[in-house]
Formats: C-alpha cells, structure tokens, sequence
C-alpha cells in the first residue's frame, strides 16, 4: 500500500511516526512547535504530542545540539532541527567535538542518540546562508553518520532509521525538493546506509545524493535519447558510504560522474573518485569526474543557477567522459 | 489627500545630533546595575567562626570530613605533580587552593544528582568514591576519560571550555520531563564563563526554569589571563540578567560553601529554577604541569591567597573546636597510604589497544571501522611476528 507524499509532508509523517512509536523521541530546535518549522516539517506535531516532546529552543544553535546531548545522555533520543544550512555553524563545535566523539571518549560507554536535521542547498532564490551544501564537513568526522534523502518514500523511512540509530545521524534534507510529490510505501525496502540504483546504465553511471538525485535523473534522460545508456545511483548515504554499490555499478558501466551540490574540492565526490579509482582502476574507461559548484562562496539568489550544477553541466562531464 | 515623504535630508547631521539635556537627565538618572555583594563566609582566614558562623552555627562532624576530603585531594594533587615530573603522568591539571569550593559543593548535593564537571575537579570525583586510577587515566594519556558515568553520577571531563554546562541544561530538560526531583550540577570557571555556550546555558535553563546549579570556581586565572580582563561583571551579579539566581560564596571556606550549595540545591530541587554560585578561590598552581605562573602573576599575590589556604584555615577552626592530635596523627597516616595507593594504581595502569577504538567509535556496525581494524590488525599481526 502506498500513499502520495511531498517530501517535506513525507519527514513529517515519519516524525511522527517516531514519537508514536516511542516516547522518548523529542523534537526541538527554533520554531519547530506552533509554527511547524519555517518549511513546516513538524507541522502539528505540538498540537499531537504536547510542547515537552516538540520544543521551541532558543535561538541558540550550539545550544540545540549542546542540550540534546544531555537529554541523549539521559536517556531520551532528540531530533534536533537546525532552520538553515548555514546556520549550523554556531554548533559546529558539539556537532564535531562533541556529539561525534562522545562514545570514543567514553571508551564506548556512552552513545548519543541524536539526530540533526539539517534543510540543505540552493535553489530556492534564498538569501546567503541559506543554501549552504556542507555535508563534507561531517562526513569528514568520525563518530557521525550522514545521510541525505532525495525523495519522499526515502525522506519517510529514512528520518525513522536515523531516529532508531543508536549513532547520531546527520539527516540532509534537500529544501528544493521539499514540494515534490511521491509514493511512500509503508515498509522501507532498504537500511539507511545502502545506495539506491535507480537506473542501471552501461555507458556510464551517475552518483548523486539528495537534490542532485533528480538532475541526475534528467540528464540521463536526456542522453538515452541520444542513445546512450546511463546509470543513475542515489548515495542515500554519505558516512558510511556504500563501497560495493559503487564498486558494482562501476565495474559494470566502466565510467562514472559524481554529482553533487557541494563545492567540488575535498568534496565527497573527491572520496568517491578515489574510493572507486583504488579498488577497481582496471574496470574504468576515464578517471571518475565530478560535476559540483564552483569553488566559491553561495553567491547571491540572482547568480545561482550559473552557480548551481545542472544537466547541461552533468552531459558534458559524461561526454567528456565517454570521448575520453 | 497628499502624503509628502520626506527622505534623509543631504545636510542631516554626520555626527547623528546631540543628544539633548531632557533626554540626558531622563537616562542619566536610571538605576546602576545591582553592585556585588561580598562572599558568603562562615569561618574566617584564621579559622575563626565569623558572626554569621556562630549564628548559624558550624557542623564540626561534617568539618571533620570535609577537612579528610581536603587533605586527600591535595596528596593527590602532590602524588600526580610528582609523577608527572616522573613521566609517569603526561599531564596534570592541579586543584591545589580549590579543595573547599569542590568538596563543599559536591557533599551538599544528593549522590543521585547528576554532576558535569570540566577537568579540575579532582576532589569531587574522589567525594564521589571514583579510583585514583580512574582520575589519573586520562592524564596518563591511556583513554580520554576514566570513570564509569552511570556508576558515580559524575558525567566525564569537558576539555573544550564550557561546552558541558550544556549537556547539565539538556539534561535538566530530561530529569523534568521525567517528573524527578534531581538536581544537575555543573562546574566551569571564570575563563569559561566567557564562553558561548556558558551564556546560553544560562539562558536556556532560565527560560526553561530547568533544575540546573552552575557552579562557579572563580580561581582568579585562566592560565595567564586574570578575571578583570575577562569580564567587567562579577559572575554573581550577571546571573541576575540571564534570571538565574545568583550567589557569592567564599570558596576557600568548605563550611560556606556547602551551605550556600546546599541551600541553593534545595531551591533548584524545589522548582524554584536555575542558581548559579560563583565561589572566590585561587588556583595555587599553575594552570597545569604545563605552566610557568612566575611568568604572570606575582609572588606578593600568591602569598596573599597563601594565607587564605582552605585546608590550613580548616585545621585551625578544627583544632580551635577541640578536635585532638590524635585525629591529625589518624589522617596522616591514612594521607600516606592513599599516596602509595595513587603511585601504585598510576604506575599499574596500560594504555587500552588502539583495536578497541574501532569498536567505540560507533554504537552500530560501520563497514569503514571494520575495515580499519582488519588492516591494524593484520598490520600489527605482520609487526609482532
């Protein structure tokens, strides 16, 4: 059985979900409660499950991540929103001092339960930081988990694993996407960390996470009218990565192209490059390419869709690739 | 009807005008801030029961006690000191001059109150019956944290400044939601507390009216850095503008400062909100093994704290109130055999195996932990044969 879901409705309905399931789970961060989140995630959620399980914080990032720690430390399971990308940063050290290190620290004696929702990306002619892509910078961090949904059956499964994960989970969700309309089945056909390929291609395979997954998707479109068969793998993950779906889908199409929001440079398309260039360099035709934003800072609304990869962008990696 | 905007004229004021007469003496006459009181004392630098101490009188089994727990941290302070020097311990971080303000404070909250310290507070993690060799583990470079949480109620160290009286406030919220009658205490210093996260600590638990006591040791230093310059407001009189209830008690009086605590607990407990103590000691050593304080600080300001030693003040109101050689003779000969016990349970302790980080690391299975391992195993494996 399924039901129609925008993605944004889709985390809702698995937020919800959650705290059903199990009283412990707390969602907070700033105007999460009366107002259901600026893009409305948690709409309703206060009215269902009362102020002390859907907490409107202060507005104090560090504070969000720096509070659920000690709830996670007493026992409860917090899903903190952060309201922008770029709002983050403020708690930047408890994200990576403290949340990801805590159960290393302990000697494995304390896990943190928490998840951090994050809205992330361009594209919605939004003002600076407000259309960040920084997934790198926790990916980079031992002790967290990564993932990014690109679609509303994901985004309601995922948020729900994230939420079970004993880990804390960094939960990108992609804010163009958030009105996209989709099926949502009611049992996950996959666990949090594992790709999904959605294309099977033997010319090339695309990788890409969350709101790249789509442009992804066109441009493949595009080049099978040209009669070229290309993949599509959406990472789903981003820490840990899913190794043996790259390898596998590499091996076979013998070419790949990494896509993704996020500035190119020591991006996750760097690790994915280098990941499937040391464990299967003979079954590759070119080097594995990435397509990302340029290595600038998010410029303004007005510049973005010069800024932003698009299809043009990912066929010319891929011909690039195929002449190579 | 024609409505006229007028924009910013071109010869408006740069200088933004002058601010008027009327307009000065309306803001000129508003309140000063609320001025510091003075510290909350019960016994005198000389041992002497202040006014205030006879009148509320001074429990002399629990100045016993409290005195023991004193003189223990120290010779834990002076047995890691020496073995540092030894090489034994990487690194120490001495509590010396701050016994009374940790000892206090920690025997006047219940043992099922949950405390976060930050690295110092050797003489509450022994108040709360953890090893020597649990506090020493981590400045012997062995794991970053010692004890077991769960067992002493006391959260393991913070090493990044003030980022644990954030935890304390979330886990506040949890100990409400749980409709239980705990407290959370949370110690920080002066350095700390201009930290971000200690202002939004405060606030959250104000706005939260959360069962939180931030507990101040004002030591006078952060390494080289005095008080006066890291803030203009006494931490005591800014808690009033987060609406936190603030107190100032004399640290290096263990008498007054388990009352104010026990006090404040009782408030805290009682739903009445946050309270936070800021308590005036000093920091008789340097910030740690580290540290030259000759290069910052005079020895006419040490000598000056010298004299309000908070073990040396405690004897002599002990010894004022009758308690007999006998007893020092008693506590001496236990100080001994907990300073072979600390030297031997320092010298015992091994590192753990790097192949337990894989493990520690995350809660569930990580496909790049297990592929790690493998390959620092097998490594090893190759290096041992």
């Amino acid at each position: 059985m399924t039901t129609t879901y925008s993605l944004g409705a889709a985390i809702n309905a698995g937020l919800r979900a959650a705290m059903a399931g199990d009283d412990k789970v707390v969602v907070m961060g700033e105007d999460v409660g009366t107002l259901g989140g600026v893009f409305r995630v948690t709409d309703g959620l206060v009215g269902e499950f009362g102020a002390d399980r859907v907490v409107d914080t202060p507005l104090a990032e560090s504070g969000i991540v720096g509070t659920a720690i000690g709830l996670a430390l007493r026992g409860y399971r917090p899903v903190c929103e952060i309201q922008f990308d770029g709002f983050v940063y403020p708690a930047f050290d408890q994200i990576v001092s403290q949340l990801a290190k805590m159960r290393a620290r302990s000697r494995g004696r304390l896990s943190l339960p928490v998840v951090i929702r994050i809205p992330v990306g361009g594209g919605i002619g939004a003002v600076e930081h407000h259309s960040e892509s920084n997934e790198a910078y926790f990916a980079h961090t031992a002790g967290l988990r990564v993932v990014s949904c690109s679609n509303p059956d994901d985004a309601f499964h995922m948020i729900q694993q994230a939420i079970a994960s004993d880990d804390p989970v960094i939960f990108y969700e992609p804010k163009r996407r958030y009105w996209d309309k989709g099926e949502v089945s009611t049992e996950p056909t996959r666990s949090l960390h594992e790709a999904a390929v959605l294309r099977e291609g033997s010319d090339c395979t695309l990788v890409a996470h969350g709101p790249t997954v789509a442009t992804a998707l066109a441009a493949a479109d595009a080049a099978r009218e040209d009669g070229f068969s290309i993949g599509v793998v959406d990472l789903r993950s981003l820490s840990p990565l899913d190794v043996p779906t790259l390898r596998k889908v590499a091996a076979e199409s013998h070419r790949m192209v990494v896509v993704h929001e996020a500035s190119t440079f020591l991006g996750i398309g760097a690790e994915i490059a280098a990941t499937v260039t040391e464990s299967c360099f003979y079954d590759l035709e070119a080097p594995v390419l990435r397509v990302g934003a340029y290595n600038l800072p998010y410029p303004p609304a007005h510049m973005e869709n010069d800024f932003l990869p698009d299809i043009d962008r990912v066929l010319e990696a891929v011909e690039t690739s195929l002449n190579f | 009807m024609t409505l006229t905007v007028s924009l910013p004229a071109a010869d408006r004021d740069p200088e933004g005008g002058a601010v008027s007469t009327a307009l000065a003496t309306v803001l000129g006459a508003r309140q000063d801030d609320p001025r510091s009181v003075p510290p909350f004392q019960l016994i005198d630098e000389d041992g002497e029961p202040t006014a205030l101490g006879v009148s509320i009188g001074i429990d002399l089994n629990l100045a016993q006690e409290m005195h023991a727990d004193m003189v223990l941290a120290r010779r834990l302070d002076s047995e890691a000191l020496a073995l540092q020097r030894q090489g034994e311990l990487h690194l120490w971080l001495m509590s010396w001059g701050q016994e009374a303000a940790q000892v206090g404070s920690v025997r006047a909250v219940r043992d099922s109150d949950m405390i976060f310290p930050s690295y110092r507070e050797h003489a509450v993690a022994l108040c709360r019956r953890i090893a020597p060799a649990d506090i020493m583990r981590q400045w012997r470079g062995v794991s970053h944290s010692g004890w077991d949480p769960a067992e002493s109620k006391v959260h393991i160290n913070s090493l990044v400044l003030g980022t644990q009286t954030l935890h304390a406030t979330g886990y506040a919220a949890g100990v409400r939601m749980d409709r239980s009658d705990d407290v959370v205490l949370t110690y920080f210093g002066d350095g700390s507390a201009s930290q971000g996260d200690v202002n939004e600590a405060l606030n959250w638990a104000a706005a939260g009216s959360l069962p939180v006591l931030f507990f101040c040791q004002n030591n006078q230093w952060a390494i080289s850095t005095p008080t006066h310059t890291q803030m203009r407001t006494p931490l005591h009189v800014r808690a009033a503008g987060f609406g936190v209830t603030g107190y100032h008690v004399d640290g290096n009086d263990a008498m007054a400062v388990h009352a104010v605590t026990q006090y404040a607990a009782e408030q805290v407990r009682g739903g009445a909100g946050p309270a936070l103590i800021e308590a005036q000691t000093y920091r008789l050593a340097g910030h740690s093994s580290s540290d030259d304080p000759k290069r910052y600080r005079t020895e006419d300001d040490l000598a000056a704290w010298l004299k309000k030693d908070p073990i040396v003040r405690l004897e002599r109101f002990l010894r004022r109130a009758g308690v007999e050689d006998a007893h020092f003779e008693d506590l001496a000969a236990r100080e001994e055999a907990f300073a072979a016990t600390v030297r031997e349970q320092c010298k015992a302790l091994r590192g753990d195996d790097l192949a337990a980080v894989f493990d520690q690391t995350y809660a569930e299975a990580h496909p790049v932990m297990d592929r790690e391992k493998a390959e620092f195993l097998g490594r090893r494996d190759r290096t041992v044969a």
